[in-house]
């Protein structure tokens, strides 16, 4: 059984009201002085044992973050980054690995238990041996503060071909891979958060799917924030060599805290001619509470390189957490006839605030792309999409097709759309629609009159709204996503 | 006591001879703000997709006081002569930001003043937050006061503005308020046109009281090497109507900027256009319309047809404020490239606050329809004129969003004129 | 609890561009149980505003009067539960619920309403069972369960989509807000038989209409006339008759 249609039933177990994934797992950190300087970035890459190249271009990195600027575009507000007062690497401390389930450290299990992963799934990511009997059809790979704790069903993949492990272990066995990819994508100088992220970055995935190969499984993420003060900043990276495919998802969790916790991670994806890569977030991140105290500041670059011909990437994403959302997944459509796909689904209520959207950058001959962005506002937050659509002349052909549906639930939030199109192609053909509306009358007394509560009727409302989008996510994460959906609305109506 | 010489440097050095003499608060607060945020630049927000290198690196000199009468003249009848109707319209004739009396013939049924004899600037604008506004405050001289008195009906007027210019560039910077008072109405037609190296920046303040109704065409026929960049704001009261119209078919680079704000419940604003350009030209219609009360309704359709290295810009934002329910707001955008080398930006934005409002925008790019070119060719129709037929066809579907007949019948006539037989330069 | 619905004296009104208009002006009406009643009257007369104050809708201010359903009051109650007491309105125009599944819709709602009244929820085989079948007796095209809540349905599906939807809640009293509208007359045959299937001694039925058709099959016990906010007028089913042969001129003059 796959982990994610596990994880909100063990998680409403807890109990908790609001934001039930908001535990805090108490486990010997092995942590590095607040801060950020060369010195700490040399201990970082010292602790990771890498390479001296790794090192440089970390070094590098900071030298270009140094010299830019926060990014002030955006439609969000908050007050300054320290960014000297955070801890840059904090990681779970390292003992000889367990030899059975006893020996595992029982926080960290009573974590994954939190988190709903199965117990067998339990077992491989605390790193303990489970005789091969029933397959099971997700892969994982937690990563925990700074730090991949295990990744499961390494064995599977590796008979397959695919390499599913932490990018600190890739940086160290396969570094001809990282080295030839790493930053291709997002350049380290790219922005200011992914300079910042390349400089400190502690863990993440790395997956290579080599030629020909359908990922036997879905591989999946997931993402937690647990040390107080600490920043996340992990780095995925996908290559999905020709004729290639591979299907991949993205989980995340915080603890309530006060305090915003920073987030800023990377992920870059290259998919080669024929290749294929769907990626799916469920983002989860503590929102902050009711009154905007806490909560995760979300600043993440993903971008997929569509190098290939007729390469494929697809992003879905349900962002339902983060106190503040900065979020562009992206597509680079070079390879002729590629195809890049963003459904998103973006839901902000109480103080939260999201700016997200997508880029879609069409460089290759009879390119195609699709947009669809609902994105739901409630109680006092904002929420913006904000797209570029973007045809360069050699594009001849390109296709885009965008539509962004807003919906406002009560009158004190707010809803925008930002697009912008441009086109330098006479045979190109976009389309864009937005819409902006609220739940309308009609349909709540229709599904009331019906006997819906009133909370009812406005999830159905609102899952119905996010139809299109939801149906893209693999079938686990749909249900999980949808439920989540209504907890994030619930006491906005009425 | 005018310190500002420092700071004039990069294009307001242009002006620098002008922002040096000001006299009065308002100018030299305007020169002030100007100094310190300079000409807008790509990093301007605003300004993302047109820049203002078409200023070039001469000096603009303040206008001549003589102008040649026979080119006036001459100009002037190109624009009366386009349609039969038009010379028979009172009209207030503007050359190089003067008015002009000995080529006006000014309208009965409104007071009717120049800016010139009492400079007011009006409380719209914001030469604080736009550069642009804040070069017309310090350096205007003239403009158009035009006030509507309550309950009448004033038919036609048309604004005429000429730049007259020879190879060194000049500038003008012309300041116009229009007022219809309540219940009254005004059909204002606004040409401009002219010729030789001029920059044009004229602001343009209105007020639509309540009850009161605006039709007003902006036909943009500027002279082949003028930069036209304007600034329009229109205030509309309650039940009033602001219904707008630009055509842009001339300049070199030519913004057309509009802020308009529904002050009062059950307005309507109508910031409608069209845009045909080739070569070099810029052509960028940029809009905010601001939803303040309750129960209002704006429309916005711009067709964009460019051929050659044309570029044309449309942003266009629809921003509706909490008290602002019942919001009914609508905005498409649609482009036709006819070259290789043309290219349309697009901003369509909504920024809303308010839950109970319909609001919506959209946006096409893209070519000519195969089908229907093919659907034309197989009736015996040879391409060249099919294309013209599909490309005339798009825009005058814009065109006919002009309500007032006599306005739709002179844009069709002008795009007539300049267009007749010329399909796209492929 | 002498009667199954009890209306008296019942006033609303409704805020329109910002000023109240008062459209029922003292409903008095009651309904036993097991009858089927049908309220005639002119456009504008207030049958829909009835019906939409049975059901619950906030937009209409109830200024004055009652109106009890098994003795409790209705009026207290929110949609959700008035609909779990057993009420049902058949909307005159049916809301379109854009990307959200019918079947789903349907279950959601069953189940709703059986967990407010104590019953056991339906699993989805055991859901979609009961919806296929009640679905063909009305002769729907079995697409209808997969299709988003009344978008793009025809005139005559949405009508026929309130039906089973009735047949599915199992209402014991159900307002028919002129579901006749629109519809051929096999259609019409099929509205009537899906509610004549309802009929019981613990079922009623107010079926607000303008046409003497849907009562050949429906065979009301009583006929009320509604003009103006009030009832002027009740009687057996020969009132109808008369009323669909000589219009409602004569029954509003000689009341007036």
């Amino acid at each position: 059984m796959p982990a994610v249609t596990q994880t909100r039933e063990a998680v409403e177990k807890l109990g908790q009201s609001t934001y039930k994934w908001g535990f805090e797992t108490d486990i010997e950190m092995d942590m590095a002085p607040k801060g950020l300087n060369e010195d700490i970035i040399r201990l970082i890459s010292s602790r990771k044992e890498e390479p001296e190249w790794m090192l440089e271009w970390r070094l590098a990195a900071y030298k270009t973050w140094q010299a830019m600027e926060e990014p002030k575009w955006a439609k969000v507000a908050f007050p300054p980054i320290d960014y000297q007062d955070a801890h840059y690497y904090a990681a779970p401390r390292k003992k000889p690995g367990p030899k059975s389930l006893d020996e595992v450290d029982p926080e960290l299990l009573r974590t994954y238990e939190k988190l709903g992963i199965p117990l067998h799934e339990q077992a491989l990511l605390a790193g303990v041996e489970v005789p091969e009997g029933e397959r099971m059809p997700v892969a994982v790979d937690a990563v925990f503060d700074s730090v991949s704790v295990a990744t499961t069903f390494r064995k599977t993949l590796e008979e397959a071909g695919v390499i599913f492990c932490p990018i600190s272990e890739a940086v160290k066995e396969h570094p001809d891979l990282v080295r030839k990819y790493l930053g291709t994508v997002v350049p380290a100088g790219d922005n200011f958060f992914s300079a910042l992220n390349s400089a400190v970055f502690t863990d993440g995935s790395f997956v290579y799917v080599p030629k020909g190969v359908r990922c036997p499984m879905e591989l999946s993420t997931y993402f937690r924030i647990n040390a107080k003060n600490t920043g996340q900043f992990e780095r995925t990276l996908i290559v999905v060599e020709e004729g290639a495919s591979v299907s991949y998802l993205e989980g995340c969790t915080a603890p309530m805290r006060d305090e915003n916790q920073l987030h800023a991670a990377v992920v870059e994806l290259v998919a080669m001619d024929d290749a294929s890569i769907k990626y799916s977030t469920v983002q989860n991140w503590y929102p902050g509470d009711e009154n905007g105290r806490g909560g995760i500041y979300n600043f993440v670059t993903k971008r997929g390189a569509c190098r290939g011909a007729r390469s494929k990437i697809s992003w879905t994403q349900v962002e339902t957490g983060s106190a503040i959302t900065w979020k562009y997944p992206s597509c680079i459509l070079q390879g002729e006839g590629s195809v890049g796909e963003f459904y998103s689904v973006a839901v902000t209520n109480n103080h939260q605030q999201a700016d997200t959207g997508t880029k879609m950058i069409h460089l290759g001959r009879n390119t195609r792309s699709t947009i669809i962005a609902k994105t739901i506002s409630a109680g006092r937050s904002d929420s913006t999409y904000r797209g570029l659509v973007r045809v360069q002349p050699k594009a001849s052909g390109a296709r885009n097709f965008t539509q962004c549906d807003s919906l406002l639930i009560g009158d004190q939030c707010g809803a925008h759309t930002v697009p912008y199109i441009e086109s330098r192609n006479m045979n190109a053909r976009i389309e864009h629609e937005a819409t902006t509306s609220k739940i309308s009358e009609d349909q709540l007394f229709y599904c009331r009159q019906r006997g819906l509560s009133e909370e009812d009727a406005v999830g159905l409302i609102v899952n119905g709204f996010c139809r299109d989008v939801l149906k893209e996510l693999p079938m686990e994460f749909a249900v999980e996503a949808q439920k989540l959906l209504q907890i994030s609305l619930e006491g906005s109506v009425g | 006591m005018n310190a500002l010489s420092k700071d004039m440097s990069g294009p307001l050095a242009l002006f620098a001879n002008r922002l040096n003499t000001l006299a009065g608060a308002e100018r030299q607060s305007a020169a002030g703000a100007l100094a310190r945020t300079g000409l807008p630049d790509r990093k301007v927000e605003a300004w993302h997709y047109t820049t203002l290198r078409a200023l070039g690196k001469q000096d603009y000199a303040a206008p001549p006081m003589q102008v040649e009468a026979s080119t006036v003249r001459s100009l002037l009848d190109g624009v009366l002569q386009a349609h039969s109707a038009m010379a028979a319209l009172p009209r207030v004739v503007f050359v190089n930001g003067r008015h002009a009396p000995a080529f006006s013939a000014l309208p009965d049924d409104v007071d009717l003043s120049f800016f010139a004899d009492d400079p007011q600037f009006g409380q719209q604008a914001a030469p604080d937050r736009d550069p642009l506004v804040a070069l017309n405050t310090a350096l205007a001289e003239d403009g158009l006061v035009l006030r509507v008195p309550a309950g009448v009906d004033a038919g036609h007027v048309m604004l005429i503005s000429l730049g007259v210019a020879g190879a060194d560039p000049l500038s003008f910077h012309p300041r116009h308020t229009v007022v219809v008072e309540k219940e009254a109405h005004l059909r204002l037609i606004c040409v401009q046109a002219g010729q030789g190296a001029y920059f044009h920046n004229p602001v343009t303040d209105i007020q639509v009281e309540d009850g009161a109704t605006l039709e007003h065409l902006t036909l943009q026929t500027e002279g082949a090497q003028a930069v036209s960049l304007g600034t329009l704001y229109a205030h509309v009261g309650q039940q009033s109507v602001y219904d707008s119209f630009v055509l842009g078919l001339g300049g070199q680079l030519v913004r057309h900027e509009v802020h308009a704000r529904l002050a009062a419940t059950r307005g309507v604003v109508h910031v409608n256009g069209a845009q045909r350009l080739a070569g070099q030209q810029v052509g960028d219609i940029t809009s905010v319309i601001t939803h303040a009360a309750s129960d209002c309704t704006s429309r916005q359709t711009v067709r964009n047809v460019l051929d050659g290295h044309a570029r044309g810009v449309f942003q266009g934002k629809v921003l509706v404020e909490r008290i602002a329910q019942k919001t009914d707001g609508y905005q498409m955008n649609q482009a036709l490239l006819l070259s290789p080398e043309a290219e349309i930006d697009a901003k369509p934005e909504l920024e809303i606050y308010a839950d109970d409002v319909r609001c919506s925008h959209g946006a096409t790019v893209g070519a000519l329809d195969d089908d229907q070119l093919f659907y034309l060719r197989s009736r015996g129709i040879p391409e060249q004129e099919a294309r013209q037929m599909l490309i005339d066809a798009f825009l005058d579907e814009a065109i006919a969003l002009v309500e007032d007949a006599t306005a739709q019948t002179f844009c069709r006539a002008v795009m007539a004129a300049r267009f007749a037989g010329k399909g796209e330069s492929a | 609890m002498s009667q199954f619905l009890e209306i008296s004296g019942l006033c609303a009104q409704i805020d329109a561009d910002g000023q109240k208009k008062q459209i029922l002006r003292g409903v008095d009406l009651s309904i036993p149980p097991g009858e089927v009643h049908v309220i005639m009257g002119p456009n504008g007369s207030g049958k829909s505003t009835l019906s939409y104050v049975l059901a619950g809708r906030e937009e209409y201010e109830v200024t004055a009067g009652t109106a009890t359903f098994h003795g409790q009051d209705l009026l207290a109650m929110e949609p959700e539960e008035r609909a779990a007491a057993g009420l049902f309105l058949a909307f005159q125009s049916p809301i379109e619920l854009p990307g959200v599944n019918n079947a789903n819709f349907l279950r959601t709602a069953v189940n709703a309403v059986r967990r407010a009244r104590g019953q056991d929820e339906l699993d989805a085989v055991a859901f979609l069972k009961m919806a296929r079948e009640a679905a063909k007796a009305l002769s729907m095209a079995p697409d209808m369960l997969k299709r988003n809540v009344n978008v793009g349905f025809s005139g005559g599906e949405k009508k026929r989509n309130e039906v089973l939807q009735m047949t599915l809640l199992q209402p014991t009293f159900a307002i028919l807000d002129e579901t006749d509208s629109g519809l051929d007359v096999d259609a019409l045959r099929i509205v009537a038989e899906g509610v004549n299937r309802l009929r019981a001694p613990t079922f009623s039925a107010l079926v607000i209409t303008h046409h003497q058709k849907l009562l050949d099959y429906l065979v009301p016990d009583r006929i009320h006339v509604m003009a103006r906010g009030r009832i002027i007028l009740s009687g057996g089913p020969e009132l109808a008759r008369q009323i669909d042969q000589e219009g409602y001129t004569k029954f509003l003059a000689e009341v007036a």
